[in-house]
Protein backbone atom coordinates (compact mmCIF):
# COMPACT_ATOMS: atom_id res chain seq x y z
CA UNK A 1 0.00 0.00 0.00
CA UNK A 2 1.42 3.63 -0.70
CA UNK A 3 2.25 5.82 1.95
CA UNK A 4 1.63 9.52 2.00
CA UNK A 5 4.51 11.51 3.70
CA UNK A 6 3.57 15.20 4.86
CA UNK A 7 6.71 17.35 5.41
CA UNK A 8 5.92 20.50 7.41
CA UNK A 9 7.89 23.32 7.80
CA UNK A 10 6.80 25.33 11.12
CA UNK A 11 8.20 28.70 13.31
CA UNK A 12 10.33 26.16 15.59
CA UNK A 13 11.36 23.63 13.53
CA UNK A 14 10.09 20.66 11.08
CA UNK A 15 7.88 18.08 11.34
CA UNK A 16 7.50 14.78 8.93
CA UNK A 17 3.81 13.02 9.13
CA UNK A 18 3.69 10.04 7.61
CA UNK A 19 0.47 7.68 7.44
CA UNK A 20 -0.66 4.69 4.87
CA UNK A 21 -2.73 5.15 2.00
CA UNK A 22 -5.43 5.08 4.05
CA UNK A 23 -4.58 8.46 5.64
CA UNK A 24 -6.10 7.70 9.22
CA UNK A 25 -3.16 6.81 11.57
CA UNK A 26 -0.59 9.32 11.49
CA UNK A 27 2.84 9.24 12.73
CA UNK A 28 4.98 11.96 13.76
CA UNK A 29 8.62 12.83 13.28
CA UNK A 30 9.82 15.97 14.88
CA UNK A 31 10.78 18.41 15.40
CA UNK A 32 13.68 18.50 13.35
CA UNK A 33 16.08 21.78 13.72
CA UNK A 34 14.13 22.59 16.99
CA UNK A 35 14.04 26.39 17.99
CA UNK A 36 14.86 27.11 14.33
CA UNK A 37 12.46 28.72 11.64
CA UNK A 38 12.16 26.14 8.86
CA UNK A 39 10.42 27.86 5.78
CA UNK A 40 10.08 25.02 3.64
CA UNK A 41 10.96 22.08 2.57
CA UNK A 42 10.44 19.73 -0.30
CA UNK A 43 11.20 15.95 -1.51
CA UNK A 44 12.54 14.91 -5.04
CA UNK A 45 10.02 14.04 -7.56
CA UNK A 46 12.82 11.70 -9.18
CA UNK A 47 13.99 10.36 -5.46
CA UNK A 48 11.50 10.88 -2.75
CA UNK A 49 14.25 10.33 0.01
CA UNK A 50 15.93 13.23 -1.18
CA UNK A 51 14.46 15.95 0.71
CA UNK A 52 15.69 19.34 0.92
CA UNK A 53 15.17 22.19 3.91
CA UNK A 54 15.56 26.00 4.49
CA UNK A 55 16.33 26.57 8.33
CA UNK A 56 17.08 30.11 9.03
CA UNK A 57 17.38 32.20 12.60
CA UNK A 58 17.24 36.15 12.92
CA UNK A 59 20.61 35.03 14.62
CA UNK A 60 22.28 32.58 12.79
CA UNK A 61 21.33 33.38 9.47
CA UNK A 62 20.66 30.95 6.66
CA UNK A 63 21.14 27.12 7.20
CA UNK A 64 20.18 24.44 4.17
CA UNK A 65 19.99 20.95 5.36
CA UNK A 66 19.74 17.67 2.85
CA UNK A 67 18.10 14.08 3.87
CA UNK A 68 19.05 10.99 1.74
CA UNK A 69 16.61 8.77 3.54
CA UNK A 70 13.51 9.94 3.59
CA UNK A 71 14.04 12.64 6.85
CA UNK A 72 15.75 10.17 9.11
CA UNK A 73 18.79 11.74 9.39
CA UNK A 74 20.01 15.44 7.77
CA UNK A 75 23.51 16.66 7.06
CA UNK A 76 23.72 20.71 6.18
CA UNK A 77 24.73 21.53 2.98
CA UNK A 78 26.10 25.13 1.41
CA UNK A 79 24.40 28.19 2.78
CA UNK A 80 26.15 30.76 0.72
CA UNK A 81 23.86 32.45 -1.02
CA UNK A 82 25.85 35.62 -2.77
CA UNK A 83 24.10 38.03 -5.43
CA UNK A 84 25.81 38.00 -8.75
CA UNK A 85 27.78 40.87 -9.28
CA UNK A 86 27.17 44.08 -7.68
CA UNK A 87 23.31 43.71 -6.73
CA UNK A 88 22.03 47.30 -6.78
CA UNK A 89 18.72 48.78 -5.37
CA UNK A 90 15.35 47.89 -5.25
CA UNK A 91 12.65 49.96 -3.97
CA UNK A 92 11.78 50.11 -0.13
CA UNK A 93 8.66 50.63 1.09
CA UNK A 94 8.84 54.21 1.13
CA UNK A 95 9.70 54.47 -2.30
CA UNK A 96 13.54 55.18 -2.12
CA UNK A 97 15.87 53.10 -3.31
CA UNK A 98 17.26 50.26 -1.01
CA UNK A 99 20.75 47.84 -1.60
CA UNK A 100 19.41 44.14 -2.35
CA UNK A 101 20.12 41.71 0.97
CA UNK A 102 19.88 37.89 1.50
CA UNK A 103 17.97 37.33 4.17
CA UNK A 104 16.67 33.98 4.18
CA UNK A 105 15.16 31.16 1.47
CA UNK A 106 11.00 30.71 1.23
CA UNK A 107 10.94 28.52 -1.01
CA UNK A 108 13.25 25.30 -2.33
CA UNK A 109 11.84 24.08 -5.62
CA UNK A 110 13.68 20.05 -6.68
CA UNK A 111 14.10 19.61 -10.46
CA UNK A 112 11.91 17.17 -12.02
CA UNK A 113 14.67 15.46 -13.69
CA UNK A 114 17.60 15.50 -11.34
CA UNK A 115 17.71 15.00 -7.53
CA UNK A 116 20.99 17.16 -7.66
CA UNK A 117 19.43 19.89 -9.06
CA UNK A 118 17.29 22.37 -6.89
CA UNK A 119 16.07 26.18 -6.94
CA UNK A 120 15.85 28.41 -4.27
CA UNK A 121 13.47 31.30 -3.90
CA UNK A 122 14.71 33.85 -1.58
CA UNK A 123 14.23 37.19 0.24
CA UNK A 124 15.32 39.74 -1.02
CA UNK A 125 13.85 38.27 -3.79
CA UNK A 126 15.92 36.17 -6.14
CA UNK A 127 16.48 32.52 -7.86
CA UNK A 128 19.28 30.29 -7.02
CA UNK A 129 20.09 26.71 -8.20
CA UNK A 130 22.03 24.52 -6.92
CA UNK A 131 23.41 21.43 -9.50
CA UNK A 132 25.27 19.80 -6.40
CA UNK A 133 23.20 18.85 -3.86
CA UNK A 134 22.80 21.68 -2.24
CA UNK A 135 26.67 22.65 -1.76
CA UNK A 136 27.03 25.35 -3.64
CA UNK A 137 24.17 27.85 -4.72
CA UNK A 138 24.22 30.19 -8.40
CA UNK A 139 22.19 32.78 -9.23
CA UNK A 140 20.18 32.84 -12.03
CA UNK A 141 20.05 37.00 -12.41
CA UNK A 142 18.36 36.91 -15.35
CA UNK A 143 15.55 37.44 -13.12
CA UNK A 144 16.83 40.02 -10.41
CA UNK A 145 18.54 41.98 -13.50
CA UNK A 146 15.26 42.31 -15.24
CA UNK A 147 14.58 45.93 -16.48
CA UNK A 148 11.89 46.27 -13.64
CA UNK A 149 14.30 44.92 -11.04
CA UNK A 150 15.15 48.61 -9.08
CA UNK A 151 10.60 49.32 -8.95
CA UNK A 152 10.53 46.20 -7.03
CA UNK A 153 9.19 46.63 -3.55
CA UNK A 154 8.59 44.23 -0.95
CA UNK A 155 5.03 42.98 0.67
CA UNK A 156 4.60 43.40 4.30
CA UNK A 157 6.03 39.88 4.44
CA UNK A 158 9.12 40.43 2.76
CA UNK A 159 10.41 41.45 -0.89
CA UNK A 160 10.61 37.48 -1.30
CA UNK A 161 10.17 35.03 -4.39
CA UNK A 162 8.37 32.14 -2.81
CA UNK A 163 6.69 30.60 -5.66
CA UNK A 164 8.59 28.24 -8.13
CA UNK A 165 6.78 26.15 -10.75
CA UNK A 166 9.00 23.75 -13.06
CA UNK A 167 7.43 22.44 -16.49
CA UNK A 168 7.32 18.93 -15.98
CA UNK A 169 6.64 18.87 -20.29
CA UNK A 170 9.60 21.84 -20.89
CA UNK A 171 12.81 22.03 -18.75
CA UNK A 172 13.26 25.25 -20.55
CA UNK A 173 10.13 26.68 -18.69
CA UNK A 174 9.65 28.14 -15.28
CA UNK A 175 7.37 30.31 -13.41
CA UNK A 176 7.86 32.14 -10.18
CA UNK A 177 6.37 34.86 -8.35
CA UNK A 178 7.51 37.35 -5.71
CA UNK A 179 6.12 39.68 -3.50
CA UNK A 180 5.07 42.42 -4.28
CA UNK A 181 6.56 42.37 -7.63
CA UNK A 182 4.33 40.25 -9.64
CA UNK A 183 4.67 36.66 -11.78
CA UNK A 184 7.66 36.10 -14.36
CA UNK A 185 8.10 33.28 -16.62
CA UNK A 186 11.18 32.49 -18.55
CA UNK A 187 11.79 29.97 -21.51
CA UNK A 188 14.88 29.88 -21.65
CA UNK A 189 16.15 27.41 -18.38
CA UNK A 190 16.06 30.54 -16.27
CA UNK A 191 18.40 32.79 -18.11
CA UNK A 192 16.23 35.89 -18.83
CA UNK A 193 12.71 36.35 -18.02
CA UNK A 194 9.58 38.08 -18.49
CA UNK A 195 6.92 39.60 -16.55
CA UNK A 196 3.59 38.04 -16.75
CA UNK A 197 1.02 40.16 -14.85
CA UNK A 198 -1.67 41.56 -17.87
CA UNK A 199 -4.80 41.24 -16.50
CA UNK A 200 -3.75 41.62 -12.73
CA UNK A 201 -5.65 44.42 -11.00
CA UNK A 202 -3.91 45.74 -7.73
CA UNK A 203 -5.81 49.19 -6.85
CA UNK A 204 -3.38 49.79 -4.00
CA UNK A 205 -0.53 50.45 -6.72
CA UNK A 206 -0.81 54.18 -8.38
CA UNK A 207 -1.20 52.20 -11.48
CA UNK A 208 -3.31 49.44 -10.60
CA UNK A 209 -3.06 47.15 -13.98
CA UNK A 210 1.29 48.27 -13.91
CA UNK A 211 3.47 45.48 -15.21
CA UNK A 212 4.94 44.86 -12.18
CA UNK A 213 4.02 45.87 -8.42
CA UNK A 214 1.58 43.05 -7.59
CA UNK A 215 1.42 41.25 -4.70
CA UNK A 216 1.38 38.13 -5.67
CA UNK A 217 0.20 35.44 -3.01
CA UNK A 218 0.91 32.38 -4.56
CA UNK A 219 0.76 30.61 -7.81
CA UNK A 220 -0.45 26.62 -8.51
CA UNK A 221 -0.24 24.68 -11.84
CA UNK A 222 -1.62 20.42 -12.56
CA UNK A 223 1.35 19.09 -13.82
CA UNK A 224 -0.90 17.49 -16.65
CA UNK A 225 -1.54 21.19 -17.95
CA UNK A 226 1.27 23.34 -17.26
CA UNK A 227 0.02 26.49 -19.31
CA UNK A 228 -2.95 26.46 -17.27
CA UNK A 229 -2.04 28.73 -13.97
CA UNK A 230 -4.41 29.77 -10.91
CA UNK A 231 -2.97 32.85 -8.32
CA UNK A 232 -4.39 33.65 -5.47
CA UNK A 233 -2.87 37.64 -5.71
CA UNK A 234 -3.43 39.86 -1.92
CA UNK A 235 -7.00 40.07 -3.52
CA UNK A 236 -8.50 38.22 -5.78
CA UNK A 237 -8.21 34.75 -7.33
CA UNK A 238 -6.92 34.47 -10.96
CA UNK A 239 -6.62 31.88 -13.83
CA UNK A 240 -4.59 32.23 -16.88
CA UNK A 241 -5.04 29.67 -19.54
CA UNK A 242 -2.22 31.12 -22.21
CA UNK A 243 1.34 30.31 -19.26
CA UNK A 244 0.67 34.00 -17.87
CA UNK A 245 -0.17 35.52 -20.90
CA UNK A 246 -2.92 37.15 -19.52
CA UNK A 247 -5.17 36.43 -16.37
CA UNK A 248 -8.93 36.87 -15.93
CA UNK A 249 -10.37 36.82 -11.81
CA UNK A 250 -12.29 33.75 -11.37
CA UNK A 251 -12.83 35.19 -7.46
CA UNK A 252 -16.68 34.33 -8.19
CA UNK A 253 -18.96 33.75 -5.39
CA UNK A 254 -16.16 33.02 -2.61
CA UNK A 255 -17.19 35.29 0.81
CA UNK A 256 -13.34 37.08 0.05
CA UNK A 257 -11.01 36.69 -2.54
CA UNK A 258 -8.02 37.55 0.10
CA UNK A 259 -6.03 34.69 0.92
CA UNK A 260 -3.04 32.94 0.77
CA UNK A 261 -3.20 29.38 -0.21
CA UNK A 262 -4.21 28.25 -3.51
CA UNK A 263 -3.70 24.63 -5.31
CA UNK A 264 -4.93 21.86 -7.56
CA UNK A 265 -6.50 18.19 -7.30
CA UNK A 266 -3.89 15.65 -8.68
CA UNK A 267 -6.36 14.32 -11.16
CA UNK A 268 -8.78 17.15 -11.23
CA UNK A 269 -6.93 19.82 -13.25
CA UNK A 270 -10.26 22.07 -12.65
CA UNK A 271 -10.42 21.42 -9.03
CA UNK A 272 -9.63 24.03 -7.11
CA UNK A 273 -8.53 25.23 -3.31
CA UNK A 274 -8.49 28.14 -1.86
CA UNK A 275 -8.68 29.28 1.73
CA UNK A 276 -10.29 32.96 1.88
CA UNK A 277 -9.31 35.31 4.79
CA UNK A 278 -11.00 38.20 5.47
CA UNK A 279 -8.57 40.88 4.86
CA UNK A 280 -5.10 42.28 4.67
CA UNK A 281 -5.84 43.95 7.87
CA UNK A 282 -7.17 41.18 9.75
CA UNK A 283 -5.25 37.62 8.44
CA UNK A 284 -7.90 35.35 9.45
CA UNK A 285 -11.17 33.80 8.10
CA UNK A 286 -14.30 35.25 7.60
CA UNK A 287 -16.56 35.08 10.67
CA UNK A 288 -13.85 32.84 12.59
CA UNK A 289 -15.28 29.89 10.54
CA UNK A 290 -12.18 28.39 8.63
CA UNK A 291 -13.31 27.22 5.82
CA UNK A 292 -11.69 25.58 2.27
CA UNK A 293 -13.65 26.64 -0.55
CA UNK A 294 -13.75 24.05 -3.87
CA UNK A 295 -14.34 24.82 -7.67
CA UNK A 296 -14.69 22.34 -9.55
CA UNK A 297 -14.88 24.62 -12.35
CA UNK A 298 -11.61 26.23 -12.89
CA UNK A 299 -12.99 28.97 -10.96
CA UNK A 300 -16.12 31.50 -10.30
CA UNK A 301 -17.99 28.52 -8.62
CA UNK A 302 -17.07 27.94 -5.83
CA UNK A 303 -18.43 25.47 -2.50
CA UNK A 304 -17.40 26.53 1.09
CA UNK A 305 -15.94 22.99 2.65
CA UNK A 306 -16.58 22.45 6.41
CA UNK A 307 -16.86 19.11 8.09
CA UNK A 308 -14.49 18.38 10.59
CA UNK A 309 -13.52 22.30 10.19
CA UNK A 310 -13.59 25.23 13.33
CA UNK A 311 -16.79 26.47 12.25
CA UNK A 312 -16.62 29.20 15.12
CA UNK A 313 -13.91 31.10 17.29
CA UNK A 314 -11.23 30.43 14.39
CA UNK A 315 -8.67 32.88 14.13
CA UNK A 316 -5.62 31.27 12.56
CA UNK A 317 -4.31 32.08 9.35
CA UNK A 318 -2.84 29.57 6.35
CA UNK A 319 -0.27 31.19 4.87
CA UNK A 320 0.63 31.03 0.84
CA UNK A 321 3.43 27.58 1.09
CA UNK A 322 0.82 25.69 3.66
CA UNK A 323 -1.24 23.99 1.31
CA UNK A 324 -0.45 20.37 -0.40
CA UNK A 325 -2.64 17.34 -2.48
CA UNK A 326 -0.80 13.63 -2.29
CA UNK A 327 -1.63 11.75 -5.54
CA UNK A 328 -3.68 8.87 -4.37
CA UNK A 329 -6.09 7.58 -6.25
CA UNK A 330 -8.59 9.47 -4.21
CA UNK A 331 -7.25 12.78 -4.09
CA UNK A 332 -5.85 13.78 -0.50
CA UNK A 333 -5.78 17.63 0.59
CA UNK A 334 -3.96 18.99 3.08
CA UNK A 335 -2.77 22.27 5.23
CA UNK A 336 -1.07 23.89 8.04
CA UNK A 337 -2.50 26.95 10.01
CA UNK A 338 -0.76 29.45 11.83
CA UNK A 339 -2.18 27.70 15.46
CA UNK A 340 -0.21 24.89 14.96
CA UNK A 341 -2.77 22.39 12.92
CA UNK A 342 -2.56 20.50 9.79
CA UNK A 343 -5.23 19.38 8.32
CA UNK A 344 -6.12 16.54 6.03
CA UNK A 345 -9.14 15.48 3.90
CA UNK A 346 -8.74 11.91 2.22
CA UNK A 347 -11.43 12.89 0.14
CA UNK A 348 -10.52 15.47 -1.70
CA UNK A 349 -11.84 18.15 0.87
CA UNK A 350 -15.92 16.54 1.66
CA UNK A 351 -14.15 15.26 5.28
CA UNK A 352 -11.33 16.83 7.47
CA UNK A 353 -9.55 15.90 10.94
CA UNK A 354 -6.04 17.70 11.92
CA UNK A 355 -3.65 15.40 11.92
CA UNK A 356 -1.84 17.47 14.76
CA UNK A 357 -3.17 19.85 15.99
CA UNK A 358 -0.20 21.70 18.55
CA UNK A 359 2.56 22.36 16.03
CA UNK A 360 4.12 25.50 16.33
CA UNK A 361 2.32 27.93 13.74
CA UNK A 362 2.74 25.82 10.12
CA UNK A 363 4.52 28.12 7.87
CA UNK A 364 4.83 25.22 5.03
CA UNK A 365 2.97 21.84 3.76
CA UNK A 366 4.43 19.70 1.21
CA UNK A 367 3.19 15.82 0.48
CA UNK A 368 4.69 13.38 -1.00
CA UNK A 369 3.19 10.05 -2.13
CA UNK A 370 5.43 7.36 -1.68
CA UNK A 371 5.00 3.82 -3.21
CA UNK B 1 44.86 26.06 23.36
CA UNK B 2 41.64 28.57 22.58
CA UNK B 3 38.66 27.70 24.46
CA UNK B 4 35.37 29.28 22.27
CA UNK B 5 31.98 28.79 23.69
CA UNK B 6 28.95 28.89 21.92
CA UNK B 7 25.11 29.63 21.93
CA UNK B 8 23.21 26.45 22.27
CA UNK B 9 21.64 26.59 18.21
CA UNK B 10 25.09 26.63 16.96
CA UNK B 11 26.48 23.28 19.47
CA UNK B 12 23.70 21.36 17.64
CA UNK B 13 24.43 22.64 14.40
CA UNK B 14 28.26 21.95 14.65
CA UNK B 15 27.13 18.98 16.70
CA UNK B 16 29.60 19.63 19.75
CA UNK B 17 29.51 20.53 23.21
CA UNK B 18 29.03 23.81 25.02
CA UNK B 19 33.02 24.49 24.61
CA UNK B 20 35.30 24.09 22.07
CA UNK B 21 38.68 24.26 21.74
CA UNK B 22 41.12 25.44 19.05
CA UNK B 23 44.57 26.17 17.92
CA UNK B 24 44.57 29.87 16.74
CA UNK B 25 47.97 32.35 15.17
CA UNK B 26 49.40 34.55 17.04
CA UNK B 27 48.12 37.28 18.26
CA UNK B 28 44.97 36.00 18.76
CA UNK B 29 42.00 38.04 17.96
CA UNK B 30 38.19 37.76 17.11
CA UNK B 31 39.11 37.17 13.37
CA UNK B 32 41.89 34.63 13.88
CA UNK B 33 39.34 32.82 16.55
CA UNK B 34 36.36 32.59 13.97
CA UNK B 35 38.82 31.78 10.79
CA UNK B 36 40.11 28.36 12.88
CA UNK B 37 36.54 27.69 14.74
CA UNK B 38 35.39 27.65 10.50
CA UNK B 39 38.04 26.03 9.32
CA UNK B 40 37.29 23.05 12.10
CA UNK B 41 33.57 23.77 11.60
CA UNK B 42 32.42 24.69 8.02
CA UNK B 43 29.18 24.46 8.82
CA UNK B 44 29.56 27.21 10.74
CA UNK B 45 30.13 29.80 7.89
CA UNK B 46 27.53 32.25 7.40
CA UNK B 47 26.21 32.01 11.26
CA UNK B 48 28.07 34.06 12.96
CA UNK B 49 29.28 36.65 10.72
CA UNK B 50 28.34 37.50 7.01
CA UNK B 51 29.88 35.14 4.36
CA UNK B 52 30.96 38.40 2.09
CA UNK B 53 31.59 41.45 4.86
CA UNK B 54 32.88 38.62 7.30
CA UNK B 55 30.63 41.37 9.44
CA UNK B 56 29.53 39.87 12.43
CA UNK B 57 25.77 38.87 12.71
CA UNK B 58 23.54 41.57 14.57
CA UNK B 59 22.26 39.38 17.00
CA UNK B 60 25.78 38.02 18.20
CA UNK B 61 27.76 39.40 20.41
CA UNK B 62 31.39 38.18 21.38
CA UNK B 63 32.78 38.80 25.13
CA UNK B 64 36.00 37.58 26.85
CA UNK B 65 36.87 37.99 30.16
CA UNK B 66 33.53 39.96 31.28
CA UNK B 67 34.22 42.81 28.43
CA UNK B 68 32.22 43.19 25.77
CA UNK B 69 34.31 42.90 22.43
CA UNK B 70 31.37 43.38 19.97
CA UNK B 71 32.44 46.76 18.92
CA UNK B 72 36.18 46.09 19.08
CA UNK B 73 38.09 45.25 15.77
CA UNK B 74 38.51 41.90 14.70
CA UNK B 75 41.83 42.21 14.71
CA UNK B 76 42.59 44.12 18.07
CA UNK B 77 44.82 41.32 20.37
CA UNK B 78 42.04 39.52 22.82
CA UNK B 79 43.22 39.64 26.20
CA UNK B 80 46.31 37.39 27.69
CA UNK B 81 43.85 35.07 29.33
CA UNK B 82 41.63 33.95 26.61
CA UNK B 83 44.86 33.49 24.32
CA UNK B 84 46.35 31.56 26.76
CA UNK B 85 43.48 29.60 27.29
CA UNK B 86 42.58 30.54 30.87
CA UNK B 87 39.29 32.07 29.84
CA UNK B 88 36.85 31.49 26.74
CA UNK B 89 35.80 33.58 23.76
CA UNK B 90 31.84 33.84 24.98
CA UNK B 91 29.86 33.72 21.11
CA UNK B 92 26.05 35.04 22.89
CA UNK B 93 22.91 35.29 20.84
CA UNK B 94 20.82 38.46 21.85
CA UNK B 95 18.25 38.02 23.68
CA UNK B 96 15.84 38.67 21.37
CA UNK B 97 12.46 37.66 19.82
CA UNK B 98 10.57 34.77 21.34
Amino acid sequence: MSTVRVLAGTRKGAFILTSDGKRKDWRVSGPHFAGWEIYHLKGSPVDPNRLYASQCSGWFGQVIQRSDDGGATWAPVGNKFTYDGVPGTHQWYDGTPHPWEFKRVWHLEPSVGDPDTVYAGVEDAALFRSTDGGANWEELSGLRRHDTGPHWQPGAGGMCLHTILLDPANAQRMYIAISAAGAFRSDDGGASWKPINKGLVSNFMPDPTAEVGHCVHHVAMHPARPDVLFMQKHWDVMRSDDAGESWQEVSGNLPTDFGFVIDVHAHEPETLYVVPIKSDSEHYPPEGKLRVYRSRTGGHEWEPLTKGLPQSDCYVNVLRDAMAVDRLEECGVYFGTTGGQVYASADAGDHWKPIVRDLPAVLSVEVQTLP
Amino acid sequence: MIRVILPYHLRTLAQVGSEVALEAPQPVTVRTVLDALETRYPVLRGTIRDHQTLERRAFLRFFACEEDWSHESMDAPLPEAVAAGREPLLIIGAIAGG
